[in-house]
C-alpha cells in the first residue's frame, strides 16, 4: 500500500500501462506539458513526443485520430481536458466510435479510452463545471465509468485500457488532490462492477463520483441517529451493476440516488426506473433524488455552493424515505 | 486526355465497367425495393475509384464516404458482398448492419464509409499514424466530397496532418454539388487544392473524369506517402450522373445533354482513347454483376439477435 492522489493513482497507471503495451499512446491538449493538473506529467520524458502527443485545440479531429488510430493497431488514450469540450468531439465519439464494431458486422474494433473530467465547486462558469455522463450513457456501443476513488481511477483505467470498446472514463476535478492509501499493484477493476462503500441495512443510497464521499459523510451523520445507510458507487454506469444495487434495496427497501448533475435527464432516473422494474415489491417509499437543479451552473461562489447537491441534502433525502 | 499502357488502360476499363454496371443495377434494384435505404450512386465518378485504389496494396487503409460503392468495389470487395450488404442480408460484407453508407471490409482494407460528411477524414490521419508508429509502410487515403471541406472537423484535420506529417493521401471527389447546392453557393474558394493551400501540403488538381491523369498524379503522390511523407491532396474534377441519392428529382441543375455527356463519360472517354468499343467488358461485367445479385438474393436476412450481439466488441 502506499498513500497516493486520485491524479497520481492516474499518472501512475498511464506511465505503467505504456511499459507495458508499446501500443498505448496518450493524446490531447497539453498533455506532453502534463496537462493542467499533471495527469500526464512526466510521460513526455520517459515515453517521448510520438507516444505522448500534445495536440491543437481540436476535440473533434484528436478523437477522429485516436478512433482510426484504434482501428489501426493502436491503443489510444485520449485526454479531452473538460467534459464541456467533448461536445465539440461528439460526432466522433458517437457516430464513428460507438459504431464501428456494430457497423462493420464485428469487424472493426475500437480499443479507445477517452479520459475527461466534470463537476463544479472550482467557480469555473457553466461552461467548465459540467456533469454530462448521462448523455454517454445514452449511446449503445460506449462504456462509461465515474470512479470516485484514487483506487478505481487506477483499476477502471487498467481495465479500459484493456477493454477492446471505446471506453470513457469521467474523473471528478474536485477529487484529483484527494489523498488515500492503495494497492501498490493497479489490479484491473472490472467495467460493470459495482462497489459497496458502506454496508446498512435502513436505506440504500447510490451515488455517482464526488457523491460517494457527500453519501458517506451524510452516512455518517445518520448513523449518530442511529440510521444505517448503504452506500453503494456503480462505479460505471455502462455496463450498469444493477444486481449489486437490486440487492441491497431487497435489504433496504429504501433508494436514494444521488449526482451532481441535473436532475431532468440524470443518470438517476435511469437507476429508479431500473430498480422500480426489477424489485418494485421491495420499495417502502418511492426513489428519492438528490441532484442539481434544472440549471447552468451559476459563477458567483455563494450561489455555486448552493446549486451543488452535497451531504445535506443527501442526509434529507433519507429522512424523507423514513418519513413515509 | 493523359496516355496509357494500352494493357493497363484495359483493366482499367474493366474496372470502371463493373462500378458502372453494379450501380445502374443497385439503382435498379433501388426502384423495386430489393436494395434498401439511402442509395448514393457515383454514376459518373469511376475514374476516381479505380485511378486510385488500383494502385494500391490490400494494406492500404482506405476511408470513404456516403458515395461508397465504388470505393469499395475498386479496393476489392467482393461484388456479391457489396450487393448481399445493400439487400440487408446476411452474406453482406457486413451482415447487413451496415448498409450502402456503411460499407466495411477489413480484409480488403477498407475500413470504413461513413454517412456523416467530413466525419471519416481525422480516422485516416490515425490509421497513418497508426502505420508510422507500428513501423509499417502502408499508407491511408481518404475520399470525401467537395462538400465535406466545409466543415471544421476538415480544417482541423489538414492542420494536424500537416503539423504531424502524416503518411495520409486526402482523395477529394469535386463534383461540383453538396447534396443539392453548387458548390458556388456554399463557399467563396472555387478549388479544395486553394482552401488548403496555406497548409503547404503537396496538392493537385487533376481532371477526374481523365483516369490516366488521376493515376499518373495520384501514383506520384502514392510514392511520397509509402516514403512515409505525407499528407497529400488529391483534388479530382468530376460529374455525378445521378442526383445525390437515387429518386432525387434534381431540381437544382439541369441534366446534361447526351453529347455533353458523351464527352465527360470517363468510361467513353478511355474507350476513345484506347480504340476499343468496351462492349464485351460491359457483357463480363452484367454477368459478373447478375451472378451476385443471385447469390445475393440467395443470401438469408441475417438473425435478429446479431443487434444485440454486435453492440460492444468481446
Amino acid at each position: 500500500m502506499s498513500e497516493t492522489t486520485y491524479l497520481e493513482a492516474i499518472t501512475t497507471t498511464l506511465a505503467e500501462s505504456m511499459r507495458a503495451d508499446p501500443r498505448v499512446l496518450v493524446l490531447g491538449e497539453d498533455v506532453a506539458e502534463g496537462g493542467p493538473w499533471g495527469a500526464t506529467a512526466g510521460l513526455v520524458e520517459e515515453f517521448g513526443a510520438e507516444r505522448v502527443r500534445n495536440t491543437p485545440i481540436s476535440e473533434a479531429a484528436i478523437c477522429g485520430v485516436a478512433i482510426g488510430a484504434a482501428q489501426s493497431g493502436l491503443v489510444p488514450v485520449v485526454e479531452i481536458m473538460f467534459i464541456d469540450f467533448l461536445t465539440l468531439a461528439l460526432d466522433q465519439l458517437v457516430n464513428q466510435a460507438a459504431k464501428a464494431h456494430f457497423m462493420s458486422g464485428g469487424q472493426l474494433r475500437v480499443p479507445l479510452v477517452l479520459r475527461t473530467q466534470g463537476g463544479a465547486g472550482q467557480r469555473g462558469g457553466a461552461q467548465h463545471s459540467q456533469s454530462l455522463e448521462a448523455w454517454l450513457t445514452h449511446v449503445p456501443g460506449l462504456k462509461v465509468a465515474m470512479p470516485s476513488t484514487a483506487a478505481d481511477a487506477a483499476g477502471l483505467l487498467v481495465a479500459a485500457i484493456a477493454d477492446p470498446n471505446p471506453v470513457v472514463l469521467v474523473e471528478n476535478k474536485t477529487l484529483y488532490f484527494r489523498r488515500e492509501a492503495i494497492p501498490d499493484d493497479h489490479e484491473p477493476v472490472a467495467l460493470g462492477s459495482a462497489r459497496v462503500v458502506r454496508p446498512g441495512r435502513d436505506a440504500t443510497v447510490v451515488a455517482l463520483s464526488r457523491l460517494v464521499h457527500e453519501s458517506l459523510a451524510a452516512a455518517e451523520e445518520l448513523a449518530a441517529e442511529g440510521i444505517e445507510v448503504e452506500v453503494i458507487d456503480p462505479r460505471t454506469l455502462v455496463p450498469l451493476d444493477l444486481e449489486t444495487i437490486v440487492e441491497s434495496v431487497a435489504r433496504t427497501h429504501r433508494l436514494v440516488v444521488a449526482h451532481e448533475a441535473v436532475r431532468m435527464g440524470g443518470f438517476g432516473a435511469e437507476l429508479a426506473a431500473e430498480v422500480q422494474a426489477a424489485a418494485f415489491d421491495e420499495l417502502d417509499a418511492p426513489v428519492g433524488r438528490v441532484a442539481a437543479p434544472f440549471a447552468p451552473i451559476p459563477f458567483s461562489p455563494p450561489l455555486e455552493d448552493a446549486y451543488l447537491p452535497d451531504r445535506h441534502d443527501v442526509v434529507a433525502a433519507v429522512h424523507a424515505l423514513l418519513a413515509r | 486526355m493523359t496516355s496509357l499502357d494500352a494493357r493497363v488502360g484495359l483493366e482499367l476499363l474493366r474496372g470502371m465497367w463493373r462500378i458502372r454496371v453494379f450501380e445502374e443495377r443497385v439503382g435498379e434494384l433501388t426502384r423495386a425495393n430489393e436494395v434498401h435505404g439511402l442509395i448514393h450512386l457515383s454514376i459518373g465518378q469511376e475514374a476516381v475509384a479505380v485511378g486510385v485504389c488500383g494502385q494500391l496494396r490490400v494494406d492500404d487503409v482506405v476511408y470513404s464516404n456516403h458515395r461508397a460503392h465504388g470505393h469499395a468495389i475498386a479496393k476489392g470487395a467482393p461484388l456479391v458482398g457489396v450487393m448481399a450488404e445493400l439487400m440487408g442480408r446476411d452474406g453482406g460484407l457486413c451482415h447487413g448492419l451496415g448498409g450502402s453508407m456503411h460499407l466495411v471490409d477489413v480484409e480488403h482494407g477498407l475500413f470504413g464509409a461513413t454517412g456523416v460528411v467530413g466525419g471519416n477524414v481525422p480516422l485516416a490521419l490515425g490509421s497513418a499514424l497508426a502505420s508510422r508508429l507500428l513501423g509499417g509502410d502502408s499508407v491511408a487515403v481518404v475520399f470525401f466530397g467537395d462538400g465535406a471541406v466545409q466543415s471544421g472537423i476538415f480544417v482541423e484535420s489538414v492542420n494536424l496532418a500537416t503539423l504531424w506529417r502524416l503518411p495520409v493521401i486526402l482523395v477529394c471527389e469535386n463534383n461540383g454539388f453538396a447534396e443539392f447546392t453548387p458548390r458556388s453557393a456554399h463557399t467563396n474558394v472555387e478549388r479544395v487544392s486553394d482552401v488548403v493551400a496555406p497548409y503547404g501540403l503537396e496538392r493537385e488538381t487533376v481532371d477526374g473524369n481523365d483516369i490516366g491523369a488521376v493515376r499518373s498524379v495520384f501514383g506520384r503522390f502514392l510514392e511520397v506517402a509509402r516514403g512515409g511523407e505525407g499528407p497529400l491532396l488529391l483534388e479530382c474534377l468530376t460529374h455525378r450522373l445521378r442526383g445525390h441519392y437515387e429518386g432525387d428529382p434534381e431540381r437544382y441543375r439541369e441534366a446534361l445533354a447526351a453529347e455533353e455527356w458523351q464527352e465527360l463519360d470517363p468510361i467513353l472517354r478511355l474507350q476513345r482513347l484506347l480504340g476499343v468499343d468496351g462492349a464485351e467488358l460491359e457483357r463480363e461485367a452484367r454477368d459478373e454483376v447478375e451472378r451476385a445479385v443471385e447469390l445475393a438474393r440467395e443470401s438469408p436476412f441475417p438473425s435478429p439477435e446479431l443487434t444485440a450481439g454486435l453492440v460492444y466488441a468481446p
